[in-house]
């Protein structure tokens, strides 16, 4: 070992390369410190799971030459002992902007922009990726300064704007030296769910737009490295060279963590995500990305809820995320998750050590918090020699602190950054703090110091417990007091100083109001005692249990599929059997076993049924809840590449409302806001499970189409429209060219995959939407259209048997009755209102009996929603066609159960009650299509989603968790301990038409 | 070019709806009896089997057919409705009938003025009385509705209609009875439609609500001493400090309801009715002791946190009835006036959650019209008052059974047919072809 040391030491003016060598110096002549620095007697972290007691850290310019217990020092070292403090590698924070600023906002007109004007970069200006933050990167020492304050030494930086930002670079936390401004440039590649500010390109205006701009982007960059462009596009070729960087996604929530995640699958990378703090929530899933993760540490202040007004107008989710997200490290580790550790979103970062410390409080493992500060973000970002550690050859990037760094009282002393120190506080300052007895003009006052070691403060009071006005100032072990003087007419001050080298005793020159000089002296007579409260703060709350989801109503557990046995009950098949009295339904492993009379099974659980009505689960045709971030992706006139499916929210409580109004299916569609709209996702509202869990099995494909006022932008209040189609005429016109443009599309990949492998075509590039479009050609999608007025109903079934397909359904077709004949002679199904009109031009001719006379047509009709509140009781809808038209009762039911699932092509399994379908059905107090019925059981595929009788138990806990939630966030500001003013977060019940950015 | 436009624009509007528009009824100069029908009276009472007659526009006669001595040859026509229900009009409170026609055409829209204290904006002057909507209210019973101007802290001064009429004259049942205040909420709102942000405290809450104070209180002064220099605005308040008007506060949160009971009863303003509601629950202590009703919010609405009961729009009714408060539905909000032919479901809906269906019925009947200062004419079939209701073929509460037969506006036979049941009977005629 010791020969190794020698050989070290004899080698390294040769492999010292002197990288200022060349730079000229006319400012004065050659002084570089060559020499080397020794910290002795320092329990030294190597790395957070190999510490050295009494160890020695040996550095030379910026590197680790050696660490151990017993290291030669060579003559030319200046020895630092560090008896009774701890080394440990610097912190890493590899998610920050630090030194980047955002790029200037666009200012120019507010009218959208749809096509780019810049010109040789890619079609989407929110893509950045040809950006490399390096070239606008600027040491912010005043950031820096509070970054190393908190520890860190090094940080990963990047231009935070866009959906693709390009690189990031590692840069020191110090300019002392000239050279090393970057430690390592084009380390990262950042991508991010955010519109760039610099555009106000339309597209994408919503997530799923993102998504798919995204999957187009990978898609187009392969197509590129093959050679394929006649053109130069920069962005591009910087995604092809930086494709083997780090790939940094900031997914900023756990839902959007599992969406990123899938991205990566499809196209093979390996993403570390970003993530918001809300990763326990459905840790579960989290866990099964295997991705690795940097996680914030800005848990939420309690919020001040001492007005009772206020509070009972807050929400309880989140309350409850403020009691558990200090818990999400702690989460996170022990499902073997790896993550690094950012400062991001901390609103000031002097609260870092004290976030991260409730953490450990909250029962995260302190070795895994100095691996996630140290060795991950290294590893991660694929720098696990030089950084993180003190091995030989590390960057010398340390912290010396007076003790464990996760004791609260454990002073941080000195951050050394490539070498260079920075003081934090002065290891070598005396701690005044404490109580005295302060001598001076023959008098004898009592004289207090408290509050933190490097701006102590002073109380100062008579013999007689009078206060005097006194104010320290400690510098360099300077003790500074002013004390006002006795004279109470004027505002006059003594000084006392004194150099403090002995704590329990100092003494100093005392110049007094009048200018004379005299003698003072301190002696301690006991030192400070801990406050009450200061100990009170390490107290915990009671954490709250996660439910599924995270969210009122959520289940602690996720419900489990159940063997139930309904006796005597009134069943409404939607069969040929009808409304059947007096019946018994079993149902077992999720699927309806039985039908019939005096059924048994012993492992049933038996529910009287008497004055009961059992039916189906109601399936809304057309539904916007559940989804994340924008319903309408309304930046191109075209978007068959966007699709709900990706922005499924699992985490919405009209989930729970839907289901307690017997709603077990809804199709989620995207929103009209373009002619071609999105694909769309059918979802069985199993409450609690992850998105994907919620989406049909072997969903059939749908997308939306829409006509009529939203797509030609007639509301939309712009001045100037530039978005092709402005009317009816340019609608039909949108599809011919993208249905003709589909079709050439599909000739051309079917002539290549036919070729065989010797042939010499080349692959077309892969067009998302244009694939999607081919697969309505080809039958194997299907279209739900939004559609009001009889010409342009006309119009898409003409487009449509062009191009040798039908329309599927026509959603809300409000004057479908007025073309009933040529709607059935087209096979297209209508799912519509059953009472809407009036909010605007094109609902005119809107009439309640439109589902009626397109029934007696032989049309299949639907009653849907569009409509949150609606969706809740669509049973109340659907008894509107008896009301308007005289459908019957059994054919009324039908427009909110087996039509929509006929619409939808899930009529083989739900839809209606027979045996071997799914058991998706529904209990009620009464008959559904009254307007006294109520819910009781809504059940899928055998598993109990809402219950009321459990529903009224839930009630009661979420009082009671509120009101606990309320007592310790009191208790909070009782401590003295920071709270946020009450809010809570605006919700959006989407329409058809809601737009958003 | 644009003046062109406008010109065919004024030549083109005649022609947009006055398709199958209806004609209001004639005075009716018979004496009318209604036999046998269950009557829901709209004060609690059912009789299963009915005499009910009218004469003159007005009530004769509302009795058990098997108690009650009665000529029916008193009567010019006698209507037979054995099975049908009979029910009082329904009353819409808080409503924008007449001031929008469509609601994405601004040219249509009548329903908000400027300004933020604007007590002398009248809204009875705007409403059309040959609304296309009004027809397709009344087709499901809603006979009689307040219209009421939006926006702004007072928005104006709302007037109560009947449904059937030529113009805004024929169709006023009481003029300029309420003022309507919307009360400053104790959140906001940080971002806008398209970029939703936070929804935080309301930092000029106090502010907001000491200017409502200082307003009416300056109102009052004014109205005290006759001045001679006019101010319109403190002249049109007259009525509530002398207790001819009413003031319908909208306020939902219960600080919000507190705050406005305190300042109304401080400032001597006589009547006061809480509309919206939604955390009225919480304060009917102090609604009872006030004896000040509330025009609830819709039924079919969402909660408005995650944690109320899923059910709290739709029980409110019941939770507030049960405390003793008078309860009245309004159905203010997106769509309200296509929406507002919902009104009797969205009691059905209350009967559901707790009510007795005839409490329910009250909700949009005597409740309304006594909140209305109108129960001495209407709200309820008893002898004396205008002959306003219908027959249904069912219980009017319920979709499956609300099918009008015949309905009478001051004894008029109103028309139940609309331009929707005329494109039904057309298009019908078009697949008979």
């Amino acid at each position: 070992m010791k020969k190794l040391l020698f050989l070290l030491l004899l080698g390294l003016p040769f492999s010292r390369l002197a990288a200022q060598d060349y730079f000229p110096n006319n400012e004065s002549v050659r002084n570089e410190n060559n020499n080397f620095t020794a910290f002795t007697n320092a329990k030294i972290y190597v790395t957070p799971t190999q510490v050295i007691e009494q160890g020695t850290l040996l550095i030379r310019e910026g590197k680790v030459i050696n660490v151990g217990k017993s290291v030669a020092l060579p003559k030319n070292c200046v020895v630092y002992n560090m008896e009774g403090k701890t080394i440990y590698p610097s912190f890493i924070d590899m998610y920050t902007n630090f030194g980047v600023a955002n790029p200037a906002a666009y200012s120019g007109s507010r009218e959208p922009l749809y096509d780019t004007k810049r010109k040789g970069f890619y079609w989407n200006e929110h893509i950045r990726s040809e950006v490399n933050a390096s070239g606008f990167y600027k040491y912010d020492s005043a950031k820096a300064e509070e970054f190393l304050k908190a520890g860190f030494g090094v940080v990963n930086t990047h231009m935070a704007d866009g959906v693709a930002r390009g690189t990031g670079l590692i840069v020191p936390l110090s300019d002392e030296s000239k050279t090393n401004k970057i430690l390592f440039d084009k380390v990262t590649q950042h991508f991010a769910f955010t519109r760039s500010v610099t555009t106000n390109q339309a597209y994408p205006s919503s997530l799923m737009g993102m998504i798919a701009l995204l999957k187009q982007m990978y898609h187009d960059k392969n197509w590129y490295k093959n050679g394929n462009s006649t053109y130069k596009d920069s962005s591009l070729e910087a995604l092809i060279e930086n494709e083997k960087l780090v790939q940094i996604f900031a997914a900023e929530d756990k839902l959007n963590a599992l969406r990123v995640a899938k991205i990566g699958k499809e196209f093979g990378i390996n993403y570390i995500l970003k993530g918001s703090g809300n990763e326990f929530e459905r840790i579960d899933d989290i866990k099964k990305t295997n991705a690795k993760f940097i996680v914030p540490v800005n848990f939420p202040d309690a919020y001040d809820v001492s007005d009772p007004y206020q509070a009972n107008q807050m929400e309880l989710a989140d309350m409850r995320f403020w009691n558990q997200a200090p818990t999400n490290l702690k989460v996170l580790t022990e499902n073997g998750v790896v993550f690094a550790i950012t400062t991001d979103k901390l609103k000031k970062l002097e609260d870092f050590k004290s976030k991260l410390l409730k953490a450990i409080k909250y029962g995260f493992d302190k070795t895994k918090a100095l691996e996630a500060l140290t060795t991950v973000p290294a590893s991660l970002l694929g720098k696990p020699a030089e950084l993180g550690n003190l091995k030989n050859g590390a960057y010398a990037n340390f912290i010396v602190t007076s003790g464990d760094f996760f004791d609260e009282k454990t002073i941080l002393y000195e951050n050394w950054v490539l070498g260079n120190k920075y003081v934090v506080n002065d290891m070598n300052s005396k701690d005044v703090r404490g109580n005295y007895e302060l001598t001076f003009d023959n008098k004898t006052y009592q004289l207090k110091i408290e509050g933190e070691l490097s701006s102590p403060k002073a109380e100062v009071k008579t013999s007689e417990d009078k206060k005097v006005n006194a104010k320290l100032s400690m510098a360099n072990n300077w003790f500074n007091l002013l004390l006002k003087s006795d004279d109470s007419t004027k505002v006059e001050f003594h000084r006392l100083m004194a150099l403090v080298t002995d704590t329990n005793q100092f003494s100093g020159k005392a110049t007094m109001a009048n200018g004379t000089e005299s003698y003072w002296s301190a002696k301690k007579t006991s030192v400070t005692e801990k406050k009450a409260e200061e100990t009170a703060k390490l107290e915990i709350n009671k954490v709250f249990p996660v439910t599924f989801p995270n969210l009122p109503f959520g289940n602690l557990q996720k419900p489990k599929q159940e063997t139930l046995l309904f006796k005597n009950v009134t069943v409404w098949t939607n069969e040929k059997e009808g409304i059947l009295k007096e019946t018994d339904v079993l149902i077992k492993n999720g699927k309806i076993a039985a039908i019939g009379t005096n059924l048994s099974d012993p492992s049933a659980k038996v529910i009287d049924g008497k004055g009961k009505h059992l039916t189906n689960g109601i399936i809304d045709e057309h539904s916007h809840i559940a989804i994340s971030r924008g319903v309408n992706e309304s930046g191109h006139n075209a978007t068959a590449e966007v699709t709900i499916e990706d922005v499924v929210n699992s985490d919405d409580i009209n989930i729970y409302r839907n289901l307690a109004g017997g709603v077990t299916t809804s199709q989620l569609l995207h929103g009209s806001a373009n002619p071609i709209g999105g694909r769309s996702a059918i979802v069985k509202w199993k409450w609690g499970l992850s998105p994907d869990e919620m989406i049909y099995k072997n969903s059939p494909q749908f997308i939306k189409f829409a006509l009529g006022e939203n797509v030609k932008q007639a509301n939309w209040g712009i001045n100037n429209p530039t978005r092709f189609p402005q009317t009816r005429m340019g609608v039909e016109q949108v599809f011919m060219d993208y249905f003709n443009r589909a079709k050439e599309y599909d000739e051309a990949w079917k002539a290549f995959n036919a070729q065989g492998k010797k042939g010499k075509v080349k692959a077309p590039r892969v067009d998302l939407e244009l694939q999607t479009l081919a697969e309505i050609i080809n039958k194997k999608r299907f279209i739900t259209c939004h559609s009001y007025v009889q010409s342009e109903i006309l119009m898409l079934m003409r487009v449509a048997e062009k191009f040798g397909f039908r329309v599927n359904t026509y959603t809300h077709i409000l004057e479908g009755y007025k073309v009933a004949n040529e709607m059935k002679e087209h096979g297209v199904g209508a799912s519509t209102f059953s009472d809407w009109w009036a909010y605007k031009y094109e609902v005119n001719d809107a009439i309640p009996y439109n589902g009626a006379l397109l029934h007696n047509q032989g049309v299949t009709v639907a009653y849907n929603s569009d409509d949150a509140e609606m969706s809740r009781r669509l049973n109340q809808e659907a008894a509107k066609a008896v009301k308007y038209g005289n459908v019957s009762e059994e054919e009324a039911w039908k427009f909110v159960t087996l039509n929509p699932a006929k619409l939808l092509h899930i009529d083989d399994k739900v839809g209606s009650i027979k045996v071997g379908k799914d058991a998706d059905l529904v209990l009620w107090n009464d008959n559904p299509l009254s307007v006294y019925a109520k819910a009781e059981k809504t059940m899928i595929e055998g598993v109990v989603y809402f219950d009321i009788e459990t529903d009224e138990i839930q009630r009661a806990n979420l009082a009671k968790e509120k009101s606990e939630l309320i007592m310790q966030q009191l208790q909070e500001k009782n401590k003295g301990m920071i709270t946020q003013e009450p809010k809570k977060k605006e919700k959006i019940e989407y329409h058809c038409d809601t737009l958003e950015h | 070019m644009k003046k062109n436009l406008y010109k065919i624009a004024f030549l083109l509007l005649p022609f947009l709806g006055m398709e199958a528009q209806q004609i209001p009824a004639p005075k009716q100069s018979k004496s009318i009896l209604i036999m046998n029908a269950t009557a829901h009276l709209g004060n609690g009472e059912v009789i299963e089997n009915s005499v009910i007659g009218f004469k003159d526009g007005k009530l004769t006669l509302v009795a058990d057919a098997r108690v009650v001595r009665f000529d029916v040859s008193a009567y010019d026509q006698v209507i037979q409705a054995e099975g049908k229900h009979v029910y009082p009009g329904f009353i819409a409170p808080n409503a924008t009938l007449g001031l929008v026609e469509i609601d994405a055409v601004k040219a249509s829209d009548d329903e908000n003025e400027i300004g933020t204290f604007t007590p002398h904006v009248r809204s009875i002057i705007a409403y059309n009385s040959e609304s296309r909507i009004n027809e397709t209210v009344r087709m499901n019973g809603v006979l009689l509705a307040q219209i009421t101007p939006r926006g702004g802290r007072i928005p104006g001064t709302s007037s109560i209609v009947q449904l059937d009429a030529w113009t805004w004259e024929d169709a006023i049942v009481k003029a300029d009875d309420g003022i309507h205040l919307n009360f400053p909420s104790t959140f906001r709102r940080s971002g806008w439609w398209a970029e939703p942000g936070t929804i935080e405290a309301n930092k000029e809450y106090t502010k907001q609500v000491e200017e409502i104070k200082t307003f009416f209180a300056l109102a009052k002064a004014y109205v005290s001493e006759s001045s001679s220099q006019k101010n319109l605005t403190y002249e049109a308040t007259k009525g509530l400090f002398e207790g001819s008007q009413t003031l319908f506060v909208t306020a939902n949160e219960e600080k919000q309801i507190i705050d406005a009971v305190e300042f109304t009863k401080a400032l001597g303003i006589k009547k006061v009715v809480i509309v919206g509601g939604y955390q009225a629950n919480k304060v009917t202590d102090l609604l009872k002791k006030n004896n000040i009703p509330v025009l609830l919010q819709r039924t079919h609405s969402l909660p408005m946190l995650d944690e109320n009961d899923v059910d709290l729009p739709y029980k409110l009714a019941t939770l507030l009835t049960k405390a003793g408060v008078i309860v009245g539905l309004e159905n203010s909000g997106d769509m309200e006036r296509m929406n507002t032919r919902n009104l009797p479901f969205q009691a059905g809906t209350c009967a559901g959650y707790g009510l007795t269906k005839e409490q329910a019925l009250q909700l949009i009947t005597l409740n309304t019209a006594k909140i209305l200062g109108i129960d001495s004419q209407f709200g309820s079939l008893e002898v004396g008052k205008q002959a306003t209701l219908f027959i249904s073929e069912g219980d009017a509460l319920d979709m499956r059974t609300n099918k009008l037969i015949q309905a009478f506006i001051q004894g008029r036979n109103v028309s139940l047919e609309s331009h929707q049941t005329n494109l039904y009977k057309k298009y019908k005629e078009r697949y008979n072809q």
